[in-house]
């Protein structure tokens, strides 16, 4: 008897074990259960039909620490489910930066992103060597997203690749010059005209320098990718290239030691840039949300960075263009649609998110609510929209503003053409890192040496595989 | 406990045992899933990784290419230099230091308790709290390191901002942070070495450098040469460090080091292939040392 008890209790503690121990192991996907109900139309252009019941995932929902921008989701959930009634939308939502990107690559190796997920318009390339994203391209139409037509089409064809379509964009910037208001004030500058070349740039930054204090006057990165990604943007500024149109190093020219010479020149020669070096994404932000630091290389929402995690005050930023104002590195992100997921799932998706994210007036751009909500408006960004649509949105979110939008005025009424990444971006940034943080921290370093040996370590970057 | 007899008959023993100790096997049972979804299927997945490349959504076999891949990568010598960089300096630091603190404590005859507590407290801090904090000190403009400099009157260091002395500056936070438990051990040993033979020492007339090296070196050879080897291992893997105090890479990319390249090849280029192979050539090295260390612990045994 009591062996057999024994023997009951091992069995059912193996097989417990076991259960549990499988269940981790699955990941669950929504994406595998096909829709079932009537309603469903296996024809891509066809809208989706409201009486089709489809349960999509999506991730990126606003995480509760983020209380007003989760009352509106799920007040546009439940608007979207008037429409849409038999639509479930399950929100998955991560505390603090939604995407990491290393945990976004492992997951796209695991295959566990839910049915639509959130992605860096960069991440294409990943996305699609990990068989991770569904084409579109049938269902992303003028009838599905009316304000199509009025859609960027650069931003559009950085989620194209081979002239399929794997995603619709959220948002997108273009870089520009931050600069610290009260700082370019309190230095006898014009902060309504920021430096338009980098001869202003070197220029303002002495003067801000001077203020003491350990202020510095202008900010790079040097690790972590970034470094490179703004040396790429700087570059595009001035009109010259990282890969050239030969698959090749394209910036071991005059234009690439001109960077390199006048970052050598503002670090060591005016020494304006501060002592501190090797920094990364963050750390220009700090610096400059506790005045210590003039201007920087930026994205529109860093501005929204340093105001909600930082304390800082939208009325003392400003923005330009890039000096140079040639072009500009610009980028975005987007949601995209797991593959294997159903023609209905696809369709309630980009009807989704067409509501949330692509209707003037609704869901994002509802400027009004967002105001009421205690949110920022006023930020030139996203800037997808052109044309008529465009006029609409400035309209909309000049009437609801937050912050005084003239800061931005500079950086507007002076558009840089947007350029999308180098092929290889994070391989490419981080030999350009080496340059950066070189003349960042060593007085004697060669700036002939420091882009040879770059560009020899980019072609073999490029080269390799 | 008297068994009655039972047949000879070794499959029915067999049986018998397998019965007599299930439950036993029910435990283990937990142990072996965890391990082998944990910790074995990784290790053969990423084996099987290294020689497969992932692209367009197809995985295919490449025999060699990923390690021909890593070869070519300009970045992939200097991580290893850099490793062994690290791994010499912190072998000199990380072994000398702690040999000769334990020297010390051990001529204390009050308070070394205290002083055990307070050698080992900066193992008890989080690494990442500690690394945080090496970080401030070492700020060129307002850290502490060269604030100390200016007092003493001596010159200001770029510690880590310069390709110079980058590596050394990760050598020292990283040498503060782990030697309590190596200076506990030493110590260990070092009271287990019999007093007489000091005194012998001393009555033939050696001074305190020649005990040092004629007693307690011999004394202690064993947990010296076993220590050195774990540390040869623990360093070769170095990644935290590097990793926050330099953003892992430090000025020029002077403190990227094999582990750090693997993650970046995984997590930032999406070259799991690449990272896998890198981390089948680290662990062949490993492996190496590691044999040694087995046979020096089985010596030690003996």
């Amino acid at each position: 008897m009591r062996t057999n008890v024994r023997r009951n209790v091992a069995a059912a503690l193996a097989s417990a074990l076991a259960v549990t121990a499988l269940a981790a192991c699955g990941t669950s996907s929504s994406g595998d259960d096909k829709p079932q109900a009537s309603g469903s139309s296996t024809d891509a252009a066809t809208p989706l039909d409201p009486k089709a019941k489809v349960t999509i995932s999506i991730d990126c929902m606003p995480p509760a620490a983020k209380a007003a921008e989760l009352k509106e989701w799920k007040e546009d959930v439940a608007e979207f489910n008037k429409t849409y009634p038999n639509v479930t939308i399950e929100g998955r939502s991560t505390p603090g930066q939604c995407l990491e990107p290393p945990r976004f690559t492992a997951m796209l190796k695991a295959k566990s992103q839910p049915d639509v997920f959130y992605a860096y318009f960069t991440d294409l390339q990943q996305v699609l060597d990990n068989d991770g994203a569904q084409d579109v391209s049938a269902y992303v139409t003028p009838a599905s997203v009316p304000a199509l037509g009025d859609i960027d089409k650069s931003v559009m064809d950085v989620l194209r690749r081979d002239g399929k379509l794997y995603g619709v964009p959220t948002s997108n910037y273009t870089m520009g010059l931050l600069v610290n208001r009260k700082l370019f004030q309190q230095a006898g500058l014009n902060p309504d005209n920021p430096p338009r070349t980098w001869e202003e740039v070197r220029a303002a930054a002495k003067k801000i320098a001077a203020l003491g204090n350990g202020v510095a006057g202008f900010g790079e990165y040097s690790v972590e990718n970034t470094g490179g990604w703004h040396y790429t943007a700087t570059m595009y500024g001035l009109g010259g290239d990282i890969v050239g149109p030969d698959g090749k190093a394209a910036f071991n020219n005059a234009t690439g030691r001109q960077i390199v010479d006048n970052l050598r020149a503002m670090r060591w020669e005016d020494d304006s840039m501060g002592k501190t070096q090797l920094l990364k994404w963050g750390d220009l932000q700090k610096q400059m949300a506790s005045d210590k630091l003039g201007m920087f290389l930026a994205a529109p929402d860093d501005i929204t960075y340093m105001v909600q995690q930082l304390g800082a005050k939208y009325e003392n930023f400003g923005m330009g263009p890039i000096p140079g104002g040639a072009a500009t590195l610009a980028g975005g992100n987007g949601y995209m649609f797991k593959k294997g997921s159903s023609p209905d799932q696809i369709k309630a998706a980009v009807a989704w998110l067409n509501f949330k994210t692509l209707t003037i007036g609704k869901g994002q751009f509802q400027y009004d609510r967002s105001k009421a909500d205690g949110l920022p408006v006023g930020l030139p960004q996203p800037a997808f929209f052109t044309g008529a649509g465009k006029a609409k949105d400035d309209e909309l979110k000049a009437a609801s503003a937050t912050m005084p939008v003239a800061n931005f005025k500079p950086f507007l009424d002076n558009p840089v053409p947007g350029k999308p990444e180098p092929v290889k971006a994070q391989e490419v940034y981080k030999v350009l890192d080496k340059v950066m943080s070189g003349v960042l921290t060593n007085k004697d370093a060669d700036p002939a040496q420091l882009l040879g040996e770059a560009e020899k370590s980019v072609n073999q970057v490029l080269g390799n595989q | 406990m008297s068994a009655p007899t039972l047949p000879r008959d070794s499959r029915a023993e067999f049986v018998r045992a397998f019965k007599r100790n299930l439950t036993a096997h029910g435990f283990l049972i937990g142990a072996v899933l965890c391990f082998s979804f944990f910790s074995w299927y990784p290790m053969v997945r990423e084996f099987l990784l290294a020689f497969q490349k992932t692209e367009g959504g197809a995985t295919r076999w490449v025999g060699w290419d990923n390690f021909r891949y890593v070869f070519a990568d300009p970045n992939v010598w200097q991580a290893w230099r850099n490793t062994l960089l690290f791994t010499g300096l912190a072998l000199l630091l990380g072994f000398l230091v702690p040999f000769v603190v334990s020297l010390v404590l051990n001529e204390f005859r009050h308070a070394q308790g205290y002083l055990r507590l307070l050698v080992y407290l900066p193992v008890m801090m989080p690494p990442v709290a500690s690394i945080l904090l090496f970080k401030y000190f070492y700020d060129p403009g307002y850290g502490l390191f060269n604030r100390a400099l200016e007092f003493l009157h001596l010159p200001a260091q770029d510690w880590l901002q310069s390709t110079d002395t980058a590596m050394l500056s990760v050598v020292i936070a990283s040498t503060w942070m782990n030697m309590g438990g190596a200076t506990l051990i030493y110590l260990a040993a070092l009271q287990g070495v019999p007093g007489e033979l000091y005194e012998a020492a001393e009555l033939d007339g050696a001074g305190l450098l020649r005990k040092i090296w004629h007693v307690t070196i011999p004394q202690t050879k064993l947990i010296l040469s076993l220590m050195l080897l774990m540390q040869l291992i623990a360093t070769m893997q170095v990644f935290v460090e590097p990793f926050l105090l330099t953003g892992g890479a430090g000025p020029e990319g002077s403190t990227t080091t094999v582990v750090v390249l693997i993650y970046q090849y995984a997590f930032s280029f999406n070259q799991y292939g690449g990272a896998a192979a890198l981390g089948l050539c680290l662990l062949v090295l490993l492996a190496g040392f590691s044999a040694l260390y087995v046979r020096l612990s089985r010596d030690n045994e003996n």
